[in-house]
């Protein structure tokens, strides 16, 4: 038994070492584009060149890029709003509803995951055109909302879940509306994953980019601002200086995001009331 | 008013406005934006092309084509291997690092969860941007190699080949498998692992019988995540992949871009879908054999 237990720690250390090269694996590239930002060069070679801060100069006064940014903030929260609006209602009739239809509705919010991106735009491509739509920031908006479904349907439906069914019975039977429950205990209680789910719908719409390529029109989001310019060979230092803005505010977004899910889940459980 | 109303069974007097309102955005989205665009896609792929929005007459034409067209055989192909290896890859990677956060990270567990996760939340393009500097004639790899001496000059073998493709996929959808199978290894019973230790199962053992079968939902379920999003892929191939990985949603891509046939396009979707049906039900079959034995 002890033998066993000092194997298993042997084999922990080693796997704590494979964990530590898998995620230089998964950061390395993408810290490139930092480090290269900086770099006082055309072109991401080695060595480095020293350091300067010109590529970020460049971002500003740039027309086409703040509009771009512009719309991707504008279209980000309205999808971000309404991919949690269809989350929190989705999950909880789901949970709560009792019936077959908002179990199906349920299931198929969560399709869009088994459904490769490219289909996902042409499919709305085709319908924005059948009702007279187009290519345009509303539909953009409309590809938004179905590519985050899914996440915010899982992170709300977890957090409905985790609230004790008790709580719900017993604002009901002390007369309390379906809406009131709904309104008064239910939403409250569950508002850090209401935040939680918000955020990451918006950094979804934030960074898609596979599905957004069929819908724009006119006015593009910064993604497809990025991929018009990756042709340009000349302009790669910004593209990496407008990545690294980009990466961080991902980061610290997310990072909140996460901490928000996991603290109301704790305060939740110790004082359910 | 409402006293009198709550005073009857609570689950009578639940309002149909409520649940109207409460069904009623996620009908919208899943009837109208899910399901009614991919019934207009499957409608699509069997009209023909004048055109139009939505095609003229009922054909097979479009399948036909797909199906005696050599070259749609050869791009299927091609998409079926690289998303497969790629999934292979991410799976069998993903595997140790979703082990040891379930058994062995202890109080670390939390930031390295939020560590292989937060990857997830950052701009796909931005990470297959990040392949192409790697990658590139003039790029980070080739200049690092000579810098160091072991290559005295820049090589054109990185980029723009299948490889380049498999790499640069595996990279971008490597935190997609790490929590399905996570979680499904942190849903075993310690007493199952513990039975098995007194038992007298050696580790290896234990991990073969034991461990392994019971977190095959989650291989089962992360291989699916990866596979859907990579054998439709038309970006890493356009960035990375040359001409030589044009892959299937490269080619559904062009029909509604430059080829400019819908109808086409709509079919080619229909197949891919297809294809992915027959995977889920392999999975799901596969899913039910092991969860039998578990």
């Amino acid at each position: 038994m002890k033998a066993d237990r000092a194997g298993t720690k042997r084999d922990g250390r080693w796997l704590g070492l494979y964990v530590l090269a898998y995620l230089v694996f998964l950061y390395l590239p993408v810290l490139l584009i930092p480090l290269f930002s900086f770099n006082d060069s055309i072109q991401a070679a080695f060595p480095l060149q020293g350091f300067t801060l010109q590529w970020y100069a460049t971002l500003y006064g740039n027309p086409a890029l703040s509009g771009a940014l512009l719309n991707s903030l504008v279209i980000g929260a309205i999808a971000a709003s309404g991919a949690t609006l269809c989350g929190i209602t989705v999950s909880y009739m789901d949970l709560y509803g009792r019936s077959p239809l908002a179990a199906t509705i349920s299931a198929i919010a969560r399709l869009p995951i088994l459904i490769p991106g490219v289909i996902v735009g042409i499919s709305l491509l085709i319908l924005i055109n059948l009702i007279g739509l187009g290519p345009s920031r509303v539909a953009i908006v409309l590809g938004h909302i179905l590519v985050a479904l899914p996440t915010t349907v899982v992170v709300m439906r977890s957090r409905f879940a985790a609230i004790p069914r008790t709580v719900r019975e017993a604002a009901l039977d002390l007369g309390a509306s379906d809406w009131t429950t709904f309104r008064r205990i239910m939403l409250p209680l569950s508002l850090p994953a209401v935040l939680s789910a918000f955020m990451l719908a918006f950094l979804i719409s934030f960074d898609e980019f596979i599905v957004v390529f069929f819908l724009a029109g006119t006015e593009p989001t910064l993604p497809l601002y990025i991929w018009s310019q990756l042709r340009f060979p000349r302009s790669l230092p910004t593209v990496m200086a407008l990545g690294t803005v980009i990466l961080a505010a991902s980061f610290i977004i997310a990072g909140t995001a996460e901490i928000l899910r996991h603290r109301g889940l704790g305060a939740a459980r110790r004082n359910p009331a | 008013m409402s006293a009198l109303v709550a005073a009857q069974a609570p689950e009578a007097r639940s309002s149909s406005g409520f649940r109207l309102a409460m069904l009623l955005p996620g009908a919208l989205v899943t009837f109208l934006l899910i399901l009614f665009a991919l019934g207009l896609v499957l409608f699509l792929a069997f009209r023909g092309n004048d055109g139009s929005l939505l095609g003229v007459g009922l054909t097979v034409e479009n399948f036909v084509t797909v199906a005696t067209d050599p070259l749609y055989w050869t791009v299927t192909l091609r998409s079926l291997v690289i998303a497969g290896l790629v999934t292979l890859a991410t799976v069998a990677t993903a595997y140790p690092v979703a082990y040891y956060l379930a058994f062995h990270a202890g109080p670390r567990r939390g930031l390295l969860l939020f560590l292989v996760t937060l990857p997830f939340w950052t701009s796909y393009l931005l990470r297959v941007f990040a392949w192409k500097i790697v990658l590139a004639y003039n790029g980070v790899l080739n200049s690092a190699l000579i810098e160091s001496g072991i290559w005295s000059e820049p090589t054109l073998a990185f980029l723009n080949t299948p490889a380049a493709v498999v790499v640069t996929l595996a990279h971008a959808y490597a935190p997609f498998a790490i929590l399905p199978i996570y979680v499904a290894l942190d849903t075993i019973p310690k007493s199952l692992l513990e039975a098995a230790s007194d038992l007298g199962a050696r580790p290896f053992t234990a991990f073969r019988r034991v461990v392994l079968p019971n977190s095959m939902p989650g291989v089962l379920a992360a291989a699916l995540v990866v596979f859907v999003p990579t054998v439709g892929d038309y970006v890493t191939p356009a960035m990375v992949g040359g001409p030589a990985s044009t892959m299937i949603g490269t080619l559904i891509q062009s029909q509604f871009g430059k080829a400019n046939d819908w109808p086409f396009g709509a079919a080619l979707s229909v197949c891919v879908m297809l294809v992915i049906l027959v995977v889920v039900l392999v999975a799901r079959g596969a899913d039910r054999r092991f969860g039998s034995r578990a």
